[in-house]
């Protein structure tokens, strides 16, 4: 049988993904207060399927289809949408949620 | 974003609907025989996969996606959350898998079965497509027959072509 999976990798044959690199709009406030609200932010990526990442909103915010869509749209044109916000806890939890499924999510403070 | 979209030749691969939603809620499936071979293949080499990355601090390159950041600007929490959620992300993956595995030869899933369906087979997905390193937009690329990493390709597009099905009957 083949080997379908790669069992090593080659590091050369692809580059560690970036953390994207936040521009000077994007920084959060450096407050320290715990109070202030997190936001959690899908990222656009080359390998989830529209669909799949529609499906995912929708399954893990219960937010409608129309919601869940134009998030997805919002990942995939303008590269990263805003899907919940919370206390940091909650916050990681929905990124935690996220991570189960393949998606590509991360959390900030509000700015 | 992939948009799925599929190429002739893709479609010549598949075949009519084999995925139908029950009037008990629960999906009817049919999967080919070679199928199933190959997804039990699969399946088991991305647990050894994972397994053997395990207790690594780090991630195999290839499983990357699987444990993506939380934290883009805090490093003092992103290492709590990689200490405490890497264990749990796995632990939760290797479930998946080990659903999968026991009910590949179903001809019925419930929706939490079909869920632990979708979210194993895009691990396979985002380990392949990984490897492949897969860009934005691309058509589905075949590649010549002596290329090592054609029958990764098309197995990639295949599982493209299988989490599609599988969404569309979810959300029905």
């Amino acid at each position: 049988m083949l080997t379908l999976l790669p069992k090593t990798m080659n590091h050369s044959e692809t580059e560690v993904e970036k953390v994207p690199v936040l521009t000077e709009d994007d920084d959060p406030t450096t407050s320290t207060d715990e109070d202030v609200p997190w936001i959690v932010l899908v990222w656009n990526d080359p390998i989830n399927l529209m669909s799949y990442v529609t499906h995912v909103l929708q399954k893990l915010f219960g937010y409608s289809t129309e919601k869940a869509t134009q998030l997805m749209l919002d990942v995939h044109n303008k590269g990263r949408a805003v899907v919940s916000n919370g206390t940091r806890e909650k916050a990681e939890l929905d990124v935690f949620r996220l991570h189960e499924y393949g998606l590509w999510a991360t959390m900030q403070k509000d700015s | 974003m992939a948009c799925g979209q599929l190429c002739r030749k893709t479609r010549e691969m598949l075949f009519d609907r084999r995925f139908r939603v029950k009037r008990n809620g629960n999906v009817e499936i049919k999967i080919a025989e070679d199928e199933l071979l190959l997804l039990a293949n699969l399946i088991e080499q991305l647990r050894e996969l994972i397994l053997s990355t395990a207790s690594e601090g780090e991630v195999d390159p290839s499983l990357k996606r699987l444990y993506p950041a939380a934290y883009v600007d805090d490093a003092r929490h992103e290492v709590q959350y990689q200490r405490l959620m890497r264990d749990q992300l796995l632990e939760r993956r290797l479930s998946h898998l080990d659903v999968i595995e026991t009910t590949l030869n179903d001809h019925e899933l419930d929706q939490e079965t079909l869920n632990c369906w979708i979210m194993s087979i895009n691990d396979l997905r985002l380990v392949l497509g990984t490897h492949l390193d897969v860009s934005e937009e691309e058509e589905p690329n075949f590649l010549e027959d002596d290329d090592p990493q054609q029958h990764q390709s098309a197995i990639y597009h295949y599982l493209s072509h299988l989490l599609g099905e599988l969404v569309e009957v979810a959300d029905k």
